[in-house]
């Protein structure tokens, strides 16, 4: 009997040291990745990359300035597709959570949540970019906007529950319409939780390459006009990663350690604002 | 400054009792400086009763449990308070008290479910049978197997009635098909379950009621053959007739188990048990046969308690 | 009476919102459908059993890209369930308290890596140390079929591998929130019984049983439609071979490469309906994903609507 005890309690510990060496095993690729972006990436970015244009193959230097503006369009265009849909979307299903049509709702946001976003971009080229026969900045913000949408739409579900109900009782009390206490009294309260979340998604579209290729597409040159193709910062990532030039590859792991920066303090910030907000709603 | 005086005392002068001097439940409340506490408390604490039965030398003797100056804390704050108690075998010993009193720490800390709490901390001595559960060569799991427990609401696992029953005995190692049903049979007669059970002994344990569900928990304590089974409130989230089955079959089961229940039900506590322990605040302030806690409370405080005057 | 009908409009006006987000995947469902409508017409179920992907003579067939898929997804849910859960399983059983939040926070992290980071990362270091290991590999297991093919770094081994570590932060944060949700009366009770803590952690695993395959399902689902980095490490190589080491095609990667190029009609709808075939595989794995973990948390708290979003937006 002691020897069986003395058996499962050894089974017990060797069991518990894998489950540490689970961690340790996830952190080594999350390290790699995060040293080898900064390794290559922080020493190839200078001023010239956010300023300058992308120079043609076998001349040095350059920057990535068209696809940082047009990475800024694209979110751009995204937040403005997937944040009125989806914030009113979540306003709607948290205001009515019980009713057939919202869970109907809920579960089609799931199911667009799960949809790879490669195929959201067939379903924008189909709508946005075969009927005029030219990729678009339009697009590709849409398509971005169609994966922004289901994350906007919970996170303001989410956090519009979380407002203590008294203040909504009270603002009905006074006679308040429903609309009158959504817009003037419950979203103000949830407003700072739902922004974080917005941006944080905003954040992650930033990241998307699949869904531009076919939308966005690319552009070697300047633009910012909405109705014609737009660079990146994923797409020349991409394109920089698979060509053989030395010096794309250094430009391509630049433009890698400025999104990961960027996703990185956005993420860091809404950690802490969702802290902050807990302990608000807690107290 | 008082009270660890007269805990220097106590220490010193262990034979004390045995001279039929001061009766333990005084001694305790003494000791615990109760007096300082609550002067209120005072003339009935410090005038020692001098009948006769009220000494303990008989069940110390055979005591199954032995705590001694236990203290416990969560963090810096500190929820028992130097508890001394002699638990005897083979009888039903409950612990009453307002909530938060701290007596369900205290159950806890027999078999050490407080272990799992981050932050806790136990300080003194519980032996059973003579080991001391929380000294050094103690073993948790060893002890747990022989403390069994059955808590407030009732926790089977989602699996079937059999594999709750049997898993106390897999999990050590049994095997056997005919020696775990038989363990099982046994252990489900015993809990009074048996009779409606038998039928569909693989249906899952969540189909039974409340009241079945906590006598399968009963059951699945048993099944690894305990000696002293410890009762968290267990019919505090039952209907009166559920109740009523679990006082009966706690008053079975005293023939083989030592048993310690909580309740904050009075009733329950004079209705079942042999001997009662009255916890305040996290002291204990009166010990002894359950007709003297009810009957005859020594302490002011018992007696405002027992009578329904707070709680 | 002012106040009821202006309570209507409310209702009706957002709820307008909330069906656009109704219309879209009913939307991505149709248009994926007429999109493909040629190639469906053309090749019917041929399409999916056939492994000429020929654009010049305009014979398609998809199996290689989605052996491709389910070979790579496959593989990588292997790799990362025992570590997803054991990483679950760690912080949300075992971990001293300080360490949770940073371990939790960490390992999320890996969710919020661009793919294309990911893919960048593959091509210039992953891929390399995956040659280098399949040169090591000496000549009697390379007669293995597992093993077979030669050392490019590119190849399945890569994309499995590379996979395995996007998918972890997914599968292993909804298992953390299934495992937070057991309650602690079910581990007690092991504990009482004479449960050593493994014994007490089985107990909870086994109450979050459906609940985890959920976790794991979710992770499959990301895998599947993964598209760049798989695209950047797995060689693009229309084969069915069993080889770890060969190149091969994912459906998600044959879309990236070859939409642009499409040149014709029927091309591009062979394509599309590839996209289609995609979409319905992991709505499916998606939602049977979710039922999984809704069921296992309707059963230990009151109905919450969205119980993983916290995770994702912090992510």
């Amino acid at each position: 009997m002691t020897a069986n005890l003395r058996r499962r309690k050894l089974f017990s510990r060797f069991f518990e040291i894998l489950c540490a060496l689970a961690v340790v095993i996830a952190l080594i690729p999350l390290a790699m990745i995060l040293f080898y972006v900064i390794k290559e990436g922080a020493g190839a970015l200078s001023t010239d990359f956010f300023t300058k244009m992308p120079k043609p193959v076998g001349e040095s230097g350059g920057g990535m300035a068209n696809a940082i503006v047009g990475t800024l369009i694209l979110i751009g265009i995204a937040a403005l597709f997937a944040v009125p849909v989806g914030g009113i979307c979540g306003i709607h299903l948290a205001e009515y959570p019980g009713t057939k049509f919202s869970s109907v709702v809920r579960f089609a946001a799931d199911v667009l949540n799960g949809v790879p976003s490669i195929v959201v971009g067939i379903f924008a080229y189909g709508i946005l970019v075969l009927p005029v026969k030219r990729f678009s900045a339009i697009a590709g913000g849409v398509a971005l906007g169609l994966l922004m949408v289901p994350i906007v739409v919970r996170t303001t579900e989410e956090l519009i529950r979380l407002v203590p109900g008294g203040l909504r009782e009270g603002a009905l009390a006074l006679g308040a319409t429903r609309s009158r206490a959504v817009f003037g009294v419950i979203l103000p309260a949830a407003l700072p939780g739902i922004l974080t979340g917005i941006l944080v998604a905003l954040a992650r579209v930033a990241g998307e390459t699949a869904p531009l290729l076919f939308t966005a597409f690319n552009n070697r040159f300047w633009s910012t006009n909405l109705t014609q193709p737009i660079a990146s910062l994923t797409v020349q990532v991409f394109t920089y990663a698979i060509s053989p030039y030395d010096d794309w590859h250094r430009q391509a792991w630049a433009g890698a350690f400025l999104l990961v920066m960027m996703i990185l303090t956005l993420s860091i910030a809404a950690r802490f604002a969702v802290r902050r907000l807990e302990r608000m709603n807690r107290s | 400054m008082m009270m660890t005086d007269l805990r220097r005392r106590d220490a010193a002068e262990p034979a004390g009792e045995d001279a039929g001097v001061p009766p333990r439940i005084a001694a305790i409340v003494a000791r615990d400086g109760w007096n300082a506490a609550v002067p209120a408390a005072g003339p009935a604490a410090s005038s020692p009763p001098t009948n006769a039965h009220h000494a303990q030398k008989a069940t110390m003797a055979d005591a199954k449990i032995s705590v001694s100056n236990f203290d416990f804390y969560y963090g810096a704050a500190k929820v028992l308070h130097g508890i001394n108690l002699d638990i005897p075998d083979r009888k039903v010993t409950a612990l009453i008290g307002p909530s938060g009193c701290s007596k369900s720490t205290f159950i806890r800390s027999i078999n050490r479910m407080n272990d799992i709490i981050p932050d806790a901390r136990a300080s003194g001595t519980i032996l059973v049978d003579g080991k001391d559960v929380y000294g050094g060569d103690a073993d948790v799991v060893e002890l747990r197997r022989r403390v069994g427990m059955v808590f407030q609401k009732s926790n089977p696992f989602p699996k079937s009635i059999y594999d709750n029953v049997a898993y106390g005995l897999r999990i050590g190692g049994m095997r056997n098909k005919r020696q775990l049903d038989e363990v099982v049979e046994r252990s489900l007669t015993r809990a009074a379950l048996w009779h409606e059970v038998k039928d569909r002994l693989h249906a899952s344990a969540l189909a039974l009621s409340g009241g079945q569900q906590q006598r399968l928990c009963i059951a699945r304590a048993l099944a690894v053959d305990p000696d002293v089974v410890l009762m968290d409130e267990p019919a505090s989230a039952l209907d009166p007739i559920a109740t009523s089955k679990i006082e009966e079959l706690i008053y079975e089961l005293k023939n083989n188990y030592t048993i310690v229940i909580v309740t904050h039900n009075m009733q329950q506590a004079a209705r079942v048990s042999d001997r009662t322990a009255f916890f305040m605040l996290g002291r204990i302030i009166e010990y002894a046969e359950t007709n003297e806690i009810f009957m005859n409370p020594q302490q002011k405080m018992t007696e405002d308690y027992v009578t329904g005057r707070f709680g | 009476m002012k106040r009821s009908s202006d309570d209507r409009k409310f209702r009706i006006g957002t709820g307008a919102f909330a069906a656009l987000v109704l219309l879209i995947v009913l939307g991505i469902a149709f248009e994926l459908t007429r999109q493909s409508a040629l190639s469906i017409a053309k090749f019917g179920l041929k399409f999916w059993t056939t492994s000429i992907w020929d654009p010049v003579s305009g014979d398609f067939g998809a199996l290689p890209f989605i052996w491709g898929t389910l070979y790579s997804s496959i593989l990588a849910l292997l790799l990362a369930t025992p570590i997803a859960l054991g990483i679950a399983i760690f912080i949300s059983e075992l971990s001293p308290r300080f360490l949770r939040q940073p371990l939790a926070y960490l390992t999320d992290l890996l969710a919020a890596i661009p793919s294309i980071v990911y893919g960048l990362w593959g091509v210039f270091v992953l891929v390399p140390f995956v040659r280098k290991l399949e040169l090591a590999t000496p000549a009697g297991m390379k007669k293995i079929p597992l093993f077979t093919g030669p050392p490019l770094g590119v190849g399945m081994l890569s994309a499995a591998l590379i996979l395995a570590v996007m998918v972890i932060p997914f599968t292993s944060s909804v298992a953390r929130e299934i495992l937070k949700n057991v309650p602690s009366a079910q581990r007690e009770a092991a504990y009482a019984l004479g449960a050593t803590r493994w014994e007490a952690i089985k107990v909870a695993i086994g109450f979050g049983k459906s609940g985890i395959i959920g976790a794991v399902m979710l992770g499959f689902g990301r895998a599947l439609g993964e598209t760049m980095a798989v695209t950047m490490v797995i060689g693009n190589s229309p084969q069915v071979t069993a080889s770890l080491f060969k190149p091969q095609y994912t459906m998600a990667a044959v879309i990236a490469n070859e939409f642009t190029e499409a040149a014709d009609e029927l091309y591009l709808h062979a394509l599309i309906e590839i996209g289609l075939l995609l979409f319905i595989i992991t709505v499916g794995v998606n939602l049977l994903s979710r039922m999984l973990i809704w069921s296992t948390k309707r059963r230990v708290i009151a109905p919450i609507a969205a119980p993983i979003v916290a995770e994702e937006v912090a992510a």
